[in-house]
């Protein structure tokens, strides 16, 4: 917006209210994405009569009665420490065997290019409960069954289409102008890759990290057909909410959400950080 | 880089979390039953805490609960210990996974029990392990609603439908409160309530003139129901939050509501018909799959479920009553003391008509209640005509019974080879 | 190295992985579809096709992403674009629009059913503003229209934010100096948006539109939370299937079914936004 001080008069006074259209629609819609949240919020420091009352109170009572019987449950420490593993490892191994995929796909054509895709893209339009069975088998035989590995390298055919395809697009929005220019100036490919066009797009692979740790953390069905002992926190407890009383499922809820919004909050810097490459 | 690092640690970190956690050997106990938080909790803590092994207790959604199951089949090696399930999961199941457990020498005080679980061969295959029931329930508000001459023990459909009306017309919205949700028991409602009340059977009588009136007196009642039924799989909640005053459900779906405020609800028996007070039994069991790792741990653990002390315990904790001789103390939850005496008053009723669990469906038990669901949301919620439906559904049903070659269960009248649609 | 290989060594990695862990149950699944005990047949299609909820479920599901994905889309970009003015706060506004990436779809089904249910967040308020008496039932049968924006709403909600970061990650690498030369021409801030953003931005935005396109078909678990039984949709469907009638012959054949729906949009999405190889206007 640097254009606005030469601006004449007339126009500085529509750019003013557009401005504050502006302003006013930034705060609207960050509403729209906290209000609902406030609410489960209110409801899990709520006593169970409030969350069964009517009309409902916008203001949280903070009674801590649901957070304390989850504090009490056993084995939640255990459950969120494996959730925590399993959506580690589910990054990791999402994103490098995910990226140099995209790359491929952004710079070449190759024979099978489509089909390449279409199979990427097909593992998330059949539902996973489905390949659940064949793949308990697979891992109950050659002993994979019941361990965070396992259970990751599910998640990670989840995850992957996303790293692939966000590693893609974020590939493809590089010029090959400039790696290019690169390999001119006595650069390999591999050294024009890591030089160049790798500092461009970290940011943005801590984007598709970013989505398999979450896919990871919110997946219920696998993690509780093939994990036993070492169950995932999803599992541990979403599975039960469905059924448990108003109160504890907002608890639960809560509980889950939390975690999550952590992590995106802790990496957001490495997600947004491309502003100041790309803006250069 | 930095991030990289970062990541290197977090896994180097987690790795050794990791290693130091190995489990150690416990018998596993999958079950599709006490699942809500409190109750699995109550499980651990005071049901099997007292059992000399460790035990690890899993409760799944059918879901999970069965490709689990069924991977282990498969690959024919497993760590599920010990099957707890309601008679409906067991007997979708082969017959060769379950190990007989005939030499355990524990079974039901029940005969009939004992002969469902049998699953139609010669040995048991699981054992009872405890068992509930559907009743009403109602918020004392209600009460003063009730029609004239109406003794909330011993209601008819018809006294229940105007009740219903005269509370939707005193508070200005309709209270009655089904479990129609997507979890909701519904189709056990027309199985075992209904029809036996309005055509005293389920499969023979499906499409009689007796089962139009009966969904005709239904739809009445729907007139007086909550329309958010459709959402409501668990009216313990909606009793709670005051959106249905009269409600229908399976007894530990209704605890929550009298044991978080006991003095302002009544629990009371299922209405009758013109062919008496219709109602049907829950039955849940234990069993050891083919696979279980350590056998007799596993039947070590069936033995002790089935004492009488931790029948008390699981009763407590779960609000399903024991299947052995037991006597009851006075110090239950009050949603144990309510639906217990709302249970023994429908079955000691004069015109008690009880129903037994569909058997012999094998794996078309999900079929069986599909029939059901489609009846009611084809005439309740698209309103389609009556008779046209059960004609049509008819076919369906008899499909189901001549594949499965089921015979008639009270309370049809019993047939010679596959219960016959009349 | 034979640059003709580099491509195929690229993505032999995932090639194999998804051969394990996704084309080998995938295969042993769809076999299951084709067969019931005997030969081969397509009974399984029959059956789940000629039942009577499949046209309703069918329709429920197509209807909920035509509405919502489009609405997504409109408003990602708006958002994308807003971040991209934006020179205070930039990440804080950010990292609040992207929360809902976080939130599993039981856990926002939790949520939107405490808004809409009869003594919800929505009746008190309105009640808090003496608008109505006594709650109004907002998820009932009677009133299906209101179901299915409860719905959409909640989806809007929850899956909005996975478009964003992609399409915000894309705005980020369009060079600046396209703008400005635009600005040094005179072009207007909605020339710039549809001569430059919108073309510049094709990868991204076809890979936006095919994932939330494919997940759209694939919505379950909030429409089972706000519509009950009354919004049936195909994933519950074959669910319903697997886990309720165990039948998994027809579940696999639905399931195949949805999978062709999906290629099919997939093949439109990509065929309508091309996107040359490397990124040259």
């Amino acid at each position: 917006m640097n254009d606005v001080a030469a601006a004449p008069e007339p126009v500085r006074s529509t750019r003013k209210t557009g401005r504050f259209v502006y302003i006013a629609s930034v705060g609207l819609l960050c509403a729209w994405v906290l209000v609902p949240l406030y609410f489960l919020l209110i409801n899990t420091l709520s006593s169970p009569e409030t969350v069964n009352s009517f009309p409902k109170p916008f203001i949280p009572e903070f009674d801590m009665g649901s957070m304390s019987f989850f504090a009490g449950y056993g084995g939640m420490l255990s459950a969120l420490k494996n959730s925590i593993v399993v959506a580690v490892m589910t990054m990791i191994l999402s994103i490098s065997i995910g990226a140099p995929a995209g790359y491929a796909l952004s710079r070449f054509d190759f024979r099978g290019k489509e089909l390449f895709r279409m199979l990427i893209l097909l593992t998330r339009a059949f539902p996973l409960p489905l390949l659940a069975l064949p793949l308990a088998v697979l891992f109950i035989r050659t002993g994979l069954d019941d361990t965070a590995f396992g259970l990751a390298l599910v998640h990670t055919t989840l995850a992957i289409p996303f790293a692939v395809l966000i590693t893609f697009s974020l590939f493809s929005g590089i010029p090959i102008e400039l790696e290019e220019a690169a390999w001119t100036l006595g650069c390999t490919r591999l050294t024009a890759f890591t030089k160049v066009v790798l500092p461009l797009i970290l940011p943005g692979i801590t984007a598709s990290a970013i989505f398999a740790f979450v896919i990871s953390w919110n997946e219920v069905f696998a993690a509780a057909v093939l994990t036993i002992e070492n169950r995932t926190l999803t599992a541990f407890l979403l599975v039960k909410l469905s059924e448990a009383p108003l109160h504890l499922k907002f608890a639960g809820g809560f509980i889950l959400v939390v975690p999550a919004l952590v992590f995106i909050f802790a990496v957001r810097k490495y997600l947004f950080a491309m502003w100041g490459i790309a803006n250069r | 880089m930095n991030l990289q690092s970062n990541l290197v640690g977090a896994v180097a970190g987690v790795v050794v979390l990791c290693s130091a956690a190995a489990a150690q050997a416990d018998v596993m106990f999958w079950s599709t039953q006490a699942r809500p938080i409190e109750e699995a909790q109550a499980m651990r803590d005071t049901v099997l805490s007292g059992y000399e092994g460790t035990v690890d207790y899993q409760p799944n959604e059918d879901g999970p609960w069965l490709t689990r199951l069924q991977a282990e089949l498969q690959a024919e090696s497993g760590s599920i210990g010990v099957l707890g399930a309601l008679h409906g999961n067991f007997s979708a199941m082969s017959a060769d996974d379950l190990v007989s457990l005939d030499d355990l020498g524990v079974s039901a005080a029940s005969d009939t029990f004992n002969e469902l679980a049998r699953l139609g061969t010669d040995k048991l295959l699981y054992v009872p392990w405890m068992q509930a029931s559907y009743i009403m329930a109602a918020n004392k508000k209600a009460l003063e609603f009730l029609p004239e001459g109406a003794d909330i023990d011993a209601l008819s459909y018809d006294q229940l439908i105007a009740w219903a009306a005269n509370v939707h017309e005193a508070t200005g919205s309709p209270k009655f409160g089904f479990p129609a949700g997507p979890k909701g028991l519904k189709h056990r409602f027309f199985q075992g309530y209904l029809y036996p009340s309005y055509t005293n059977g389920v499969v023979r009588t499906f499409a009689s003139d007796e089962a139009v009136t009966a969904w005709e007196k239904f739809a009445e009642l729907w007139e007086h129901t909550n329309p958010a039924s459709t959402n409501f799989s668990f009216l313990q909640e909606q009793l709670l939050s005051g959106d249905a005053w009269i409600v229908f459900d399976h007894t530990s779906r209704l605890a929550q509501a009298f044991n978080e405020r006991p003095d302002d609800f009544v629990a009371f028996p299922a209405p009758a018909g013109p062919t008496g007070r219709g109602f049907m039994p829950v039955l849940a069991g234990v069993a050891i799959p083919k696979t279980a790792p350590d056998m007799e741990e596993s039947k070590a653990l069936i033995q002790y479920l089935l004492k009488p002390e931790t029948q008390l315990e699981t009763l407590r904790a779960t609000s399903f009553f024991p299947v052995v001789e037991v006597e009851l103390p006075d110090d239950l939850p009050p949603a144990v003391t309510a639906a217990g005496d709302a249970v023994a008053k429908m079955s000691a009723s004069a015109d008690a008509n009880p129903g037994l669990l569909p058997a012999g469906l094998g794996d078309k038990g999900g079929d069986f209640n599909r029939v059901f669901v489609d009846t009611f949301e084809r005439i309740i919620l698209a309103r389609q005509d009556i008779r046209q439906v059960l004609d049509d559904q008819k076919g369906r049903l008899a499909a189901i019974m001549e594949e499965t070659g089921a015979p008639c269960w009270a309370p049809d009248a019993p047939s010679e080879g596959a219960c016959p649609v009349e | 190295m034979n640059p003709r290989l580099l491509p195929y060594l690229l993505i032999l990695p995932v090639t194999l992985f998804l051969g394990v862990f996704f084309i080998y149950p995938f295969v042993l699944v769809s076999q299951q579809a084709f067969s019931t005990g005997g030969g081969f047949t397509l009974d399984n299609f029959r059956d789940v096709v000629s039942y009577w909820k499949f046209p309703i479920s069918f329709k429920n599901t197509m209807l909920l992403a035509a509405i919502v994905v489009p609405l997504q889309l409109v408003l990602s970009l708006l958002m994308a674009t807003m971040v991209s003015k934006m020179e205070k706060g930039r990440d804080l506004v950010l990292y609040v629009w992207t929360i809902p990436l976080g939130i599993s779809d039981l856990a926002a089904g939790i949520i939107w059913l405490a808004i809409f249910e009869q003594s919800g967040f929505l009746n008190s308020m309105m009640s808090g503003l003496g608008l109505i008496d006594q709650p109004v039932n907002f998820l009932s049968y009677q009133n299906p229209l209101i179901i299915f924006v409860a719905i959409a709403l909640a989806e809007i909600w929850r899956a909005t934010a996975i478009m964003l970061v992609i399409l915000v990650a894309g705005i980020g690498l369009i060079p600046k100096e396209y703008y400005e030369a635009a600005e040094v021409f005179g072009a207007s801030p909605w020339k710039r948006f549809t001569k430059i953003t919108l073309p510049m931005l094709r990868p991204s935005l076809q890979t936006a539109l095919v994932l939330r396109v494919v997940l759209a078909f694939e919505v379950f678990a909030v429409v089972a939370a706000l519509g009950g039984t009354l919004f049936p949709v195909l994933m519950g469907e074959i669910y319903s299937y697997q886990f309720d009638l165990m039948n998994n012959n027809a579940a696999a054949a639905l399931a195949l079914i949805v999978l062709a729906i999906s290629i099919f949009f997939t093949l439109i999405i990509l065929r309508v936004l091309r996107v040359p190889k490397g990124a040259t206007i």
